[in-house]
């Protein structure tokens, strides 16, 4: 059955408070997740008292100040920092979100980060994916084909063809929307997720492909596909403004479509 | 993802787990019945809201003048059978969504299937005998 309180170890608690140097005037604090595998001891939310006047204009920006200058013991995943590299994913303001995209003055009231949802934490802010990329790696996201490639030049599409790939080749994979999925929190073993899907939507609609059949073959199952109930929390949350459910969508109307 | 001592460790590789017992080949049958049955729900329930309504406080003698027409009959039955037919698709993904274990989850669809089933077959033999 699905379990609707935490486990005893798993409460989070009220953590340490980090005060603001003296002097500073735009204050804003910073509720911070944090668990640390190695202390043996709950997760807990730390508060991070951030001076905005010394603070770049993003949550990233505020991560960033917070590890270099007050606490190196907080732990994030981050690189680009210009939302394509899809690393900082986290938990916002009770949204996901890529944490380089997000400005702190969207935020309403204390800024609250915690991972992304009902994933693993391997710590802190650092959820563990393995099982989000087993599933993409499942789907087979790349070109399969039997007509080989002309030797002389790439294989081509139209402007038309081309453009249906368009709102999939964005996506980033940062999880965002898999880990905002209620159907993914309780069957995320067998459900595919949205980012999955679209990702596997991706390759069933390029022209290019010559396994669509398959394709959808691997997919037509009451759990890896069905379990989509379009909530659409997926692409609410994307923050790449991507449509996980109208891709999923589609692949539901082409199972249709070929069954007649 | 708890951490139980009594669980059995878990060396299989992620993409075997991923992979898991392949595509079962179906589901869409399931998930175009329940959108179909949906559809005809809607002109269906109206329909019999609206003759509900209409009914109410009449004889019982009038009410069944009112099913012996053939047209009323077939719109009774088959409102009967897209709506249990609607309930037991619906209640299966319930189940389905939130009940992991496979064996509990087999006896709750029996169970689920033999209620709904058994309530859908005495509303039918309540239409036939008020219909025929």
């Amino acid at each position: 059955m699905a379990t609707f309180t935490l486990p005893a170890n798993s409460r989070i608690q009220i953590g340490k408070t980090y005060k603001a140097p003296k002097g500073a005037k735009r204050v804003r604090n910073f509720k911070i997740y944090r668990w640390n595998p190695d202390d043996g001891a709950n997760p807990s939310t730390d508060t991070y008292e951030v001076d905005l006047d010394a603070c770049g204009p993003m949550v990233l920006d505020a991560l960033i100040k917070i590890k270099n200058e007050v606490d190196t013991t907080l732990t994030f995943r981050r690189s680009c920092r210009e939302g394509i590299c899809g690393s900082c994913a986290m938990n916002i303001d009770g949204t996901n979100t890529l944490a380089c995209l997000k400005p702190i003055a969207e935020c309403k009231g204390d800024v609250r980060i915690s991972p992304l949802p009902h994933m693993p934490v391997v710590k802190d802010l650092v959820p563990d994916l393995s099982q989000a990329y087993a599933q993409l790696r499942s789907i087979e996201p790349w070109l399969q084909s039997d007509t080989p490639a002309p030797p002389d030049g790439e294989r081509l599409q139209s402007k038309e063809e081309r453009a249906e790939l368009d709102g999939m080749w964005e996506c980033i994979l940062c999880f965002c929307c898999t880990t905002a999925c209620p159907s993914y929190w309780w069957n995320g073993d067998k459900y595919l997720g949205p980012a999955v899907l679209l990702a596997a939507y991706r390759w069933i609609a390029d022209s290019r492909d010559e396994r669509t059949g398959e394709r959808l073959d691997a997919l037509q199952d009451p759990f890896k596909l069905y379990r989509c109930h379009t909530i659409m929390n997926c692409t609410q949350t994307c923050p790449k403004g991507l449509n996980p459910a109208k891709a999923i969508s589609q692949i539901k109307t082409l199972m249709l479509e070929r069954a007649g | 993802m708890t951490e139980k001592s009594a669980s059995p460790a878990i060396m299989r590789s992620m993409l075997g787990r991923a992979r898991g017992l392949g595509s079962a080949r179906s589901g869409l049958h399931h998930w175009w019945g329940q959108r179909l049955t949906a559809f005809a729900l809607v002109p269906l329930v109206l329909w019999f809201i609206y003759s509900a309504i209409r009914l109410s406080g009449m004889k019982r003698g009038d009410v069944i003048n009112w099913a012996v027409d053939p047209v009323v009959g077939t719109l009774l039955v088959a409102l009967v059978l897209a709506l249990f037919h609607h309930m037991r698709l619906g209640l299966q993904v319930v189940i389905e969504d939130y009940i992991h274990d496979e064996r509990p989850r087999l006896v709750w669809l029996l169970v689920m299937n033999g209620v709904t089933g058994l309530l859908g077959l005495a509303a039918l033999v309540a239409v036939i005998k008020l219909a025929i």
